[in-house]
């Protein structure tokens, strides 16, 4: 009696792993000696000759094994492989950059003091950030209060009233969101500051922030809420509940993830905005926990300000910001990415 | 039990003429079967009955719903009531996807701002009348899209049987279901029919004579749809009076 083992004849072997192994470090190789013989300088020309060669010797293998389908099977997914990796890696190389300059900043006294009692010139374990995080949360806080109901709002006069005013609203939301931040924050200066308030606050720098997060807000909750089918809506009007009810009940909560999503997408066009804050906050180095009154502080304005200042100090202070800036950006992401995938259970 | 009769109903969506002079009575306790090719006009005909035709943006109509003798489109009238006396079973089973089954059965009181004593006892009695409590009675917390589409359209015909309809229309509720779960539905059907007014689109000409007490036959040959006969459902099988009829039901075409 024999018995049957099981096995998977489409995942690939242990041979074929060390052939793609082995061709991968052959054409490292082959472009390196490549390089070096002919005029070919520089980073870039070792990139491409490296995937030009791993490209040609995927397919090559690929030819001499299965012929010419899979030459090309092969050749197309090292292309595709390579684009996928050109997207990534201006990104790895920001974040690689930002970790590197920045890490040396990083001290203790980053997150407990401001700099209000330091020059830009102090010693790195004189003087802090704090200023800065907590103007900038404070501003996203506002920003995010202020544009996130106007946005849905909108989103739903566009999807569920679809009134008269449809179509000039859906042009102006388009038209907004390619409105320069610098505009914004002009804006905001000569209508709300220099007439009214005469000073500057947070509340200024979240004003500007908050017409450049509706567009975005309101296009991405748009998008969303079309996806919900009209079964449900018809379902809910069906039960007896009025529009309005059906829309916060049932449109809405079926939404949910897709709207956060959209809050998400808002926050990254806004948190590392720096123009409209140059105008409207005024900086600061000192923690101001009243957005209303007096300057703040935020972590594009510290960067800016410190880059501007000079010396060594100052400018590994900003690349400590910049990295501080990124990781409370992604911190951002994740809570809500977070909290839109958790299911929902009672 | 309340009674439900449609007066010379037409139905346009924008320039084209969908539905020509429908004049129909729906006994109280009774099931009436539509049937006919697809695109007669059975569907905007049963939404006309609950005023969701008004919601197609393009759509208008002519003539008088009555429920027990009242227009339900007199000016003044309040929509929503209507809907609550007149509940709908949709073609595909479409359970809300962010609530769980227990919230799904009860949506409507919330939607249309109903109190009740018990909620507990109207969610046994819809799931039982719907012939899901035995599947479900465990697992009230789970969401409806882990059912399958069988059970996903009985959640719905539990969920409009909470809001304690008078009139019941679906809309070739069995249509995306599997034989098992048609028959399921039908037997459903029939229980409910003793104590409310049904009215039910089927393209499944068996299943029409298998759960309604009456059937009429719509056509559009062209032009808007008509009805061509309205009939008790064994005389619309045995002997119908028109001959397209006949062909219809004996499947010589549609
Ligand atoms: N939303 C709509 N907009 C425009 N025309 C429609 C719409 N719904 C249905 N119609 C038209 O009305 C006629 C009747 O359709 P329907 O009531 O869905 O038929 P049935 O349910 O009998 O298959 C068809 O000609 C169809 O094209
Ligand atoms: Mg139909």
């Amino acid at each position: 009696m024999s018995t049957v083992q099981p096995t998977r004849p489409w995942v690939a072997t242990t041979a074929d792993r060390v052939r793609d192994g082995l061709i991968f470090v052959v054409s490292i190789a082959i472009s390196y000696g490549l390089v070096a013989a002919t005029p070919l300088k520089g980073k870039l020309a070792y990139f491409f000759t490296f995937f030009a060669i791993l490209t040609l010797a995927n397919g090559l293998n690929g030819f001499l094994r299965y012929g010419f389908a899979a030459a090309k099977d092969a050749a197309i997914k090292t292309l595709v492989g390579v684009g996928a990796l050109l997207t990534v890696m201006p990104i790895a190389s920001i974040l690689a950059t930002v970790i590197s300059k920045g890490y040396k900043g990083i001290k203790p006294n980053l997150f407990t003091q401001d700099m209000s009692l330091a020059t830009p010139t102090d010693p790195l374990n004189n003087g802090g950030i704090l200023h800065a995080i907590s103007g900038t949360l404070i501003l996203v806080f506002l920003s995010l209060i202020m544009s996130v109901p106007l946005g849905i709002l909108t989103a739903l006069y566009l999807t569920e009233i679809k009134g008269r005013f449809s179509k000039p609203i859906k042009f102006l939301v388009q038209a907004m969101s390619g409105v320069p931040s610098i505009v914004a924050g002009l804006f905001i200066l000569s209508a709300v500051l220099y007439p009214i308030t005469k000073g500057y606050s947070g509340f200024m720098g979240a004003l500007a922030l908050t017409i450049l997060m509706i567009p975005t807000v309101a296009r991405t909750s748009e998008e969303v809420l079309n996806l919900i089918p009209q079964d449900l809506r018809e379902a809910g009007t069906a039960l007896g509940g009025t529009q309005w009810r059906t829309v916060a009940m049932i449109v809405l909560p079926a939404a949910r993830s897709g709207l956060i999503t959209a809050m998400i997408l808002g926050v990254a066009r806004i948190a590392g905005e720096t123009a409209p804050l140059l105008l409207l906050t005024g900086g600061g180095d000192k923690v101001n926990g009243n957005p209303f009154h007096d300057p703040i502080g935020s972590l594009p304005y510290y960067i800016w300000k410190s880059f501007n200042a000079g010396s060594e100090e100052a400018i590994t202070r900003a690349w400590a910001g910049l990295l501080v800036l990124v990781v409370l950006i992604l911190i951002l992401f994740t809570t809500a990415r977070f909290l839109s995938t958790r299911k929902v259970s009672r | 039990m309340s009674s439900l009769s449609a007066r010379g109903i037409h139905a346009w969506f924008g320039k084209h003429h969908a539905l020509e002079d429908i004049s129909l009575d729906f006994a109280p306790g009774t099931v009436t079967a539509l049937i006919g090719p697809s695109g007669c006009g059975k569907s905007t005909f049963i939404r006309t009955l609950n005023r969701m035709h008004e919601f197609i943006p393009s759509a208008a109509m002519a003539g008088e719903v009555l429920l027990d003798g009242k227009d339900v489109y007199a000016p003044g009238t309040d929509v929503t009531k209507i809907r609550l006396q007149i509940g709908m079973v949709f073609q595909k089973p479409n359970p809300f996807p962010s609530m769980t089954i227990g919230e799904n059965v009860l949506s409507g009181l919330k939607l249309a701002q109903l109190k009740v004593d018990n909620k507990d006892d109207l969610l046994e009695e819809c799931l039982e009348r719907a012939g899901l409590w035995k599947e479900v009675k465990d697992r009230l917390g789970a969401h409806g899209g882990s059912l399958s589409g069988g059970q996903q359209q009985r959640l719905c015909i539990a969920r409009a049987l909470a809001v304690k309809p008078q009139v019941l229309l679906m809309d070739e509720p069995c249509s995306a279901l599997d034989p098992g779960s048609t028959l399921r539905i039908e037997e459903t059907i029939r229980h409910l029919s003793e104590s409310m007014t049904i009215v039910i689109v089927t393209h499944n000409m068996q299943q029409a004579a298998r759960v309604s007490d009456h059937t009429a036959f719509f056509l559009s040959d062209g032009g808007p749809g008509h009805m061509v006969e309205f009939a008790p459902t064994n005389e619309i099988f045995s002997r119908p009076k028109d001959k397209r009829t006949e062909d219809y039901v004996t499947g010589r075409f549609g």
